[in-house]
């Protein structure tokens, strides 16, 4: 799974995830990174060839987590529940954890927690149950510091399952809740 | 069965009475021996040919369907009108109780003339008709009016079979909230959407629904005009938004929300938007069915740890627990008359059907599927419509309360579920 120490990637590899948040998410083109001001546009200086540095010199870009719209691609997107339950199990909690810190960093940042239920039981009541779970983590990333302003708890209860199957590996995929970044 | 006796030849009848056959475009299936059922005969109408729509096949599906009617098969091919003097010795050897007859007529301009009469076989007497003119496109309703008006001369009670029905399809990425006639015939589009729609809910009115819609990548409850199609969002609170059921005034509807973090039973005023919390509870409360019979409102929590059944006040209050056997119980339908709560239970790993009398707290489960869905009573009480699987489809069914007649709605393409029954309409 997911781990917390990716968060602080090199810079060469931070470079890698954002080119694959650009491609594969829905980052707005307009608030896509690559017009920060904080980072330095690749090229070289024509000025700079007769200062010492040589002509093969790379300055590097540092692209600034903070501007991100969403957390890196290499967080989780979703955490997964036990049958009948809503406990965090403690395999989310890390993701949880990573959600929160990015979500601290950036205070107009706002995630829609998402909770499903797998296809047993009746529509109404399955909604019910997946709000518990989207309520389960909304609590949970509030005692990480995260803002009411910031969550909305929502259910879709057993209408999107995530596998179609009727057979416990599906069901184990649709008990989930997904964070959803707006 | 309940149908009022007052046919001197109906015990003697429908003991004798083979398995129902099949006519028209659904099948109903009879279980169990000894129903008392009111035997009919329909004569071929005059002009029957002319109209698009079989009439007269119409008016013995509904007969039917309702688990109180039995078909004879007719003594003649000759069309009997509204003016004949039947030979009813003829149907009296077949052993029907009651005869419709009739003719349709093509008026100058454009619409036909639908006339009947309903003649009582037993005692010979005229049982009056009517003329009912209509255009092309409504001469199912015109069918169904037939059927309305045999059920309560024979009955007493007024019969549903000009009642609507609301349901929702799943097919080809697409969600569609259908209008149709309660034989399932005769379905309109009434919304069209490529996100969810769950929970419709007919206006006492019957000329609106409300329903859950994910439309807007989350549930919230809209209001919709169905003759104009005009839709008003009427609950978009933080959270979710679910489970609408109207207040018998049609000016509130109680409704699901979060506002609170778990979902609890608010009223919301259809006017003003605003929401006044009925339930208190830390756990789930949701799925509100309102009895104007009882003046109380039926819902289930999950306060006692699993889901159950309980009723209370339609201010909110104390709440009396009302179902005790199973572990889930869920998706309560209180009959109009008060007496029956039809709801959904968990047996093992199916989900089934059940009715209790309300007066004696008496069980029976009354279907022998295991995904039966969503149960919602005809305006009579006579019927409950409910979805289920069936053969591995998904399925409408109708079911007499003692479970003995069913009836496979004629279905659209791709799953079909979400029925909701409307309320008779003037």
């Amino acid at each position: 799974m997911i781990k917390l120490s990716r968060f602080h990637l090199s810079v060469a590899s931070a470079a890698v995830v954002l080119a694959l948040v650009g491609c594969g998410s829905n980052v707005k083109l307009e608030e896509a990174p690559v017009s920060d001001s904080t980072a330095t546009a690749v090229g070289i200086d024509p000025n700079a060839a007769g200062n010492g540095q040589g002509t093969g010199g790379v300055r590097p870009v540092v692209i600034d987590e903070s501007k991100l719209a969403e957390p890196p691609a290499s967080v989780a997107r979703v955490v997964y529940f036990d049958y009948d339950s809503f406990l965090i199990k403690p395999e989310a909690m890390g993701i949880l954890e990573a959600h929160a810190k990015f979500l601290k960093a950036g205070g107009n940042r706002r995630v829609v927690l998402q909770g499903h239920t797998d296809e047993r039981g009746t529509r109404e009541y399955n909604l019910a149950l997946g709000q518990k779970r989207a309520e389960a983590v909304r609590r949970a990333l509030s005692l990480m510091g995260v803002s009411d302003a910031q969550q909305e708890a929502v259910s879709f209860g057993k209408e999107k399952p995530a596998a179609t199957g009727a057979d416990e590996a599906s069901f184990a995929k649709n008990r989930r809740v997904e964070l959803a970044y707006r | 069965m309940t149908v009022r006796l007052n046919r001197r030849h109906l015990l003697g009848a429908a003991a004798a009475a083979p398995l129902a056959p099949a006519w028209g475009q659904f099948r109903v299936e009879v279980s169990g021996v000894g129903l008392t059922q009111i035997p009919f005969g329909v004569a071929a109408f005059r002009g029957g040919d002319q109209a698009s729509q079989d009439l007269v096949g119409i008016v013995r599906g509904d007969l039917e369907r309702s688990g109180q009617f039995r078909a004879v098969p007719p003594v003649t091919q000759v069309s009997l009108d509204e003016t004949s003097r039947p030979d009813l010795a003829l149907w009296r050897e077949k052993s029907a109780d009651v005869l419709l007859t009739g003719s349709v007529t093509r008026l100058a301009d454009g619409r036909f003339d639908v006339r009947f009469r309903v003649w009582d076989v037993v005692r010979g007497q005229d049982l009056g008709g009517l003329s009912l003119p209509v255009r092309q496109a409504d001469l199912r309703s015109a069918g169904h009016r037939m059927a309305d008006y045999i059920y309560e001369k024979l009955t007493g009670e007024k019969g549903i079979f000009s009642t609507r029905i609301a349901y929702v399809t799943q097919g080809g990425g697409k969600h569609t909230l259908w209008v149709a006639d309660a034989d399932g015939e005769n379905g309109q589009v009434a919304l069209n959407s490529p996100e969810p729609i769950i929970s419709p809910s007919w206006a006492p009115t019957g000329n609106q629904l409300a329903y859950v819609s994910f439309e807007s990548r989350k549930p919230v409850i809209y209001t919709h005009e169905l003759v104009t199609g005009r839709r008003r969002l009427v609950a978009n609170f933080k959270g979710s938004n679910s489970a609408p059921a109207w207040a018998p005034d049609g000016k509130s509807m109680l409704a699901t929300l979060t506002l609170d973090g778990t979902s609890q039973i608010y009223s919301v005023d259809l006017a003003t938007g605003s929401q006044n919390r009925l339930t208190r509870s830390g756990g789930i409360d949701t799925e509100p069915c309102w009895s104007a019979k009882l003046g109380q409102v039926f819902f289930v929590s999950d306060r006692g740890g699993a889901p159950q059944i309980y009723r209370m006040s339609p201010q909110g209050g104390n709440a009396e627990r009302v179902t005790f056997q199973g572990v889930y119980n869920t998706s309560p339908a209180v009959s109009p008359d008060g007496n029956t709560l039809a709801y959904i239970t968990r047996v093992g790993g199916g989900f089934k059907l059940q009715v209790m009398d309300l007066r004696n707290n008496a069980i029976s489960s009354i279907t022998d599927t295991v995904s039966d869905e969503s149960p919602s009573f005809a305006p009579n009480g006579r019927l409950i419509i409910y979805a289920t699987k069936q053969q591995g489809r998904d399925a409408l069914m109708t079911t007499t309360l003692d479970g003995r007649i069913k009836t496979r709605l004629a279905s659209a393409q791709g799953d079909i579920r979400e029925p909701d029954w409307g309320p008779f309409v003037a």
